[in-house]
């Protein structure tokens, strides 16, 4: 199943590489249209900007990096020729695409183009090769060492212990509201529960169909534990997305909080971070919840594609650029060497690539990339509102998202 | 002759309705009766930066091949409409079946998605639409009486809710609402309750919307009604003074029935305009407590997965609400034109 990790062996592959220097320059291409339509965190921007610098000549490049990517880029890649010519997408977003089949296998490309690649960059679904990862993500433990050294705990390896801390900081009076988190109605949501739900050992689907089994014991004790951590987050916790939550840790209003290693990175850079913030900030690996071994949280790639609808010519002008934008000379700036866990030959990992590196070797489990997962995490992300604000059970919550998926998953066709 | 004149001067116009509002409508039914195919999964051996896995993925080529034999998708009829996510018929028939109460049997039918839109929506729509008729027309009255000088000033000032865009001004209202934010701190200090938050409280979030409704539609009334004052007969108001008329007699008997007409106008444009309420849903990330009809459609267009036959549904089954809501309006217009005639 997906709980294959990302194993030390790789791990250590990765640092091994380091010694390498240079070798394989990458070439912009020499003529073609490339447009890229992605999401818009450091990493993405370094990326974009990659794939601009090519820009001149014969060689147009132009980038659509926002938030809302995952409503654009099946719309702007469907036409013939497509708008986009890559989009750089997660292993959640690829299944869209691969859905209504508008990204093209990179073999070819990659046998002419690919030296430099490494084999595990390839994302290779039923043998063809149709994204190449740059870049790993997962959420984990962000914490306040100061406030922790100041209660006399450790840093939280379970949620139940992350909950003890919060209880002795709000009791010390230190704060208020001592938990963070992306508990925001809709994605954000569902996926919290996605990683509680898989840290108690949840199974989304029954094995091998698109049959829901969300409303099963370790269900209803996922959303236990995330009522009881969400009362020690900010009564406003169902608007805030990971960039409030961020916003809370950098005014010093949260000492804990399951955050993304791609977002953590850069937490504390921002102007107007308070001192003590900036030197309490640390970070560690994801907990783990109800005494499993497996952690509460989901292993993410980030990785672009090529456009199906495009000239072959236009193709190969994107693999050029896009494989230009991940060189592993951008690592030479110590900036971008810290914005992701990069899967690029030459990252050696720095501090803020602890608790991903942590995620992974603790057997984190991918995100489920099934073509039926999104229309789970839609549901999730609708009907479990209710429960977080106590109007309904938790039964009667996941009874719901069932008959919502359920509802949909006919409307698609996956199930009858 | 003169149907012919007619005939060549409305034809621009009959003709971009056709393709801008008839046939859009047209194509959306057609998608809220069809659906995707079946798809066709297959076991493959998938890799990636952490491991092989056996994963299930779409058979590209078999779903291709349906797509090519049935373009249109899978014929559906009304199933999209009677599923949980629209009317939900077969929930409601079982939530009538198995509650006693009819308060047990309202609130099964708030637990499906459609309805609470619906009865968010409507709330929003009848108390909004008055209330903002009525601020329109008080502020149109008070500006109407200011001194020349003073006027276009305060009409500038009045206008700007209505100039701001709808995401931007509902964005600053809900940072102000947030508990850090001026107004969120007023309410937990005048409360004296640290906790209280407007956006925690479905109640609270209601009325921080349907407030946000008022103040950026009430411009538009405030315009409408001013216009409509310009044209108030001088005569028949000095004739009211003469006969010893006080100021809220001349309002009520004089000014009022002669804006009659407009107050039908506005009541029709802003109740359309209401029923179709959206951006504020989302500039207040209000969906854990306040959803609209425009709201899920946009939602089912916006997950990783596209639903494109649940959201022509409930583009279908929103132009429907609002033929129902401007059908009274509508019917007493024909009236009156029919009267004069």
């Amino acid at each position: 199943m997906y709980m294959k990790k990302l194993a030390l062996a790789g791990a250590a592959a990765l640092l091994g590489s380091a010694a390498f220097a240079g070798g394989h320059g990458a070439a912009c291409p020499t003529a073609g249209k490339v447009s890229v339509v992605g999401n818009e965190f450091p990493a993405i921007q370094t990326v974009g900007a990659g794939a601009m610098s090519c820009a001149g000549g014969d060689v147009e490049v132009s980038t659509n990096l926002t938030a809302d990517h995952q409503k654009i880029n099946l719309a702007g890649m469907q036409g013939d020729p497509a708008e986009y010519t890559s989009a750089i997408i997660a292993n959640s977003s690829i299944v869209a695409l691969m859905n209504e089949d508008v990204i093209r296998p990179l073999d070819d490309l990659v046998a002419k183009h690919g030296d430099g690649l490494k084999p595990n960059q390839l994302v290779t679904i039923n043998g063809n090769v149709m994204a190449v990862a740059f870049m790993a993500n997962a959420q984990h433990l962000v914490y306040r060492a100061d406030v922790l050294e100041e209660i006399g705990v450790a840093p939280p390896t379970t949620y139940e212990e992350m909950l003890a801390a919060a209880e002795m900081i709000r009791d010390k009076g230190i704060m208020q509201n001592p938990v963070g988190g992306a508990y925001a109605a809709g994605w954000n949501l569902a996926q919290e529960f996605n990683n509680m739900f898989l840290g108690y050992g949840g199974q989304h689907f029954k094995p091998a169909t698109a049959e829901p089994s969300v409303n099963s014991p370790a269900g209803v004790e996922a959303l236990t534990m995330m009522k009881a951590l969400s009362e020690y987050m900010n009564p406003d916790f169902l608007t805030h997305d990971s960039n409030a939550t961020n916003a809370e840790y950098r005014a010093g209003n949260v000492a804990l909080m399951n955050m993304w290693g791609s977002r953590a990175a850069t937490l504390v850079t921002a102007e107007g971070v308070p001192q003590e913030v900036v030197d309490g900030f640390a970070i560690a690996g994801p907990m783990t919840v109800g005494g499993g071994s497996i952690p509460a949280s989901t292993l993410w790639w980030d990785g672009w594609t090529v456009a199906k609808n495009v000239s072959d010519a236009d193709a190969e002008a994107t693999f050029l650029a896009m494989k230009k934008a991940i060189d592993p000379s951008i690592l030479a700036d110590g900036d971008v060497a810290t914005q992701a866990v990069w899967l690029i030959d030459g990252y050696e990992p720095t501090p803020a690539a602890v608790g991903v590196f942590a995620a992974a070797n603790a057997g984190t489990i991918p995100y489920p990339m099934l073509p039926y997962m999104g229309l789970m995490h839609t549901a999730l992300g609708n009907e479990l509102a209710d429960f977080m604000q106590g109007k309904e059970s938790a039964e009667q919550a996941l009874a719901d998202v069932e008959a919502a998926y359920i509802a949909a998953a006919k409307e698609k066709g996956f199930l009858k | 002759m003169k149907h012919k004149t007619f005939f060549w001067f409305f034809l621009p116009t009959a003709l971009a309705m056709l393709i801008f509002i008839a046939a859009p409508i047209v194509s959306v039914v057609m998608q809220s009766l069809f659906t995707p195919h079946e798809a066709v999964l297959v076991e493959t051996k998938n890799c990636g930066p952490f491991g092989c896995t056996t994963a299930t993925t779409i058979d590209q080529e078999a779903t291709a091949a349906l797509r090519d034999a049935e373009p249109m998708g899978r014929f559906v009829g009304f199933d999209i409409y009677k599923d949980r996510g629209h009317l939900a018929t077969a929930e409601v028939a079982e939530a009538w079946h198995s509650r006693d109460s009819l308060s047990g049997f309202f609130g099964d039918i708030y637990d499906l998605p459609f309805y609470r839109a619906l009865t968010f929506t409507l709330t929003y729509t009848f108390v909004v639409t008055p209330l903002l008729i009525i601020l329109g027309f008080v502020i149109a009255i008070s500006v109407n009486s200011l001194h020349r000088k003073l006027k276009g000033l305060v009409i500038f000032f009045s206008l700007l809710p209505m100039i701001v865009t709808p995401l931007v001004g509902s964005l600053i209202l809900f940072w102000m609402i947030d508990s850090r934010g001026i107004l969120g701190n007023f309410i937990s200090y005048l409360a004296n309750d640290p906790d209280i938050s407007l956006k925690a409280s479905t109640p609270l979030m209601w009325v921080s919307l349907i407030v946000y409704g008022i103040w950026s539609s009430a411009p538009f009334a405030f315009v409408v009604f001013y216009a409509g004052l310009q044209t108030v007969p001088r005569d028949t108001i000095e004739s009211a003074m003469i006969d010893g008329a006080t100021r809220w007699q001349q309002t009520r008997y004089v000014v009022i029935p002669h804006l009659m007409p407009l107050v039908t106008f506005v009541a029709l444009i802003q109740l359309m305009d209401n029923f179709r309420v959206f951006e504020p849903v989302v500039g207040f990330q209000a969906q854990a407590h306040a959803t609209t009809l425009s709201w899920i459609i946009f939602n089912d267009l916006g997950g990783e997965t596209r639903q494109l036959s649940a959201a022509a549904t409930t583009s279908v089954l929103t132009i429907l609400g609002v033929a129902i809501l401007l059908s009274p309006v509508l019917i007493r217009t024909w009236r009156d034109f029919r009267g004069r005639a």
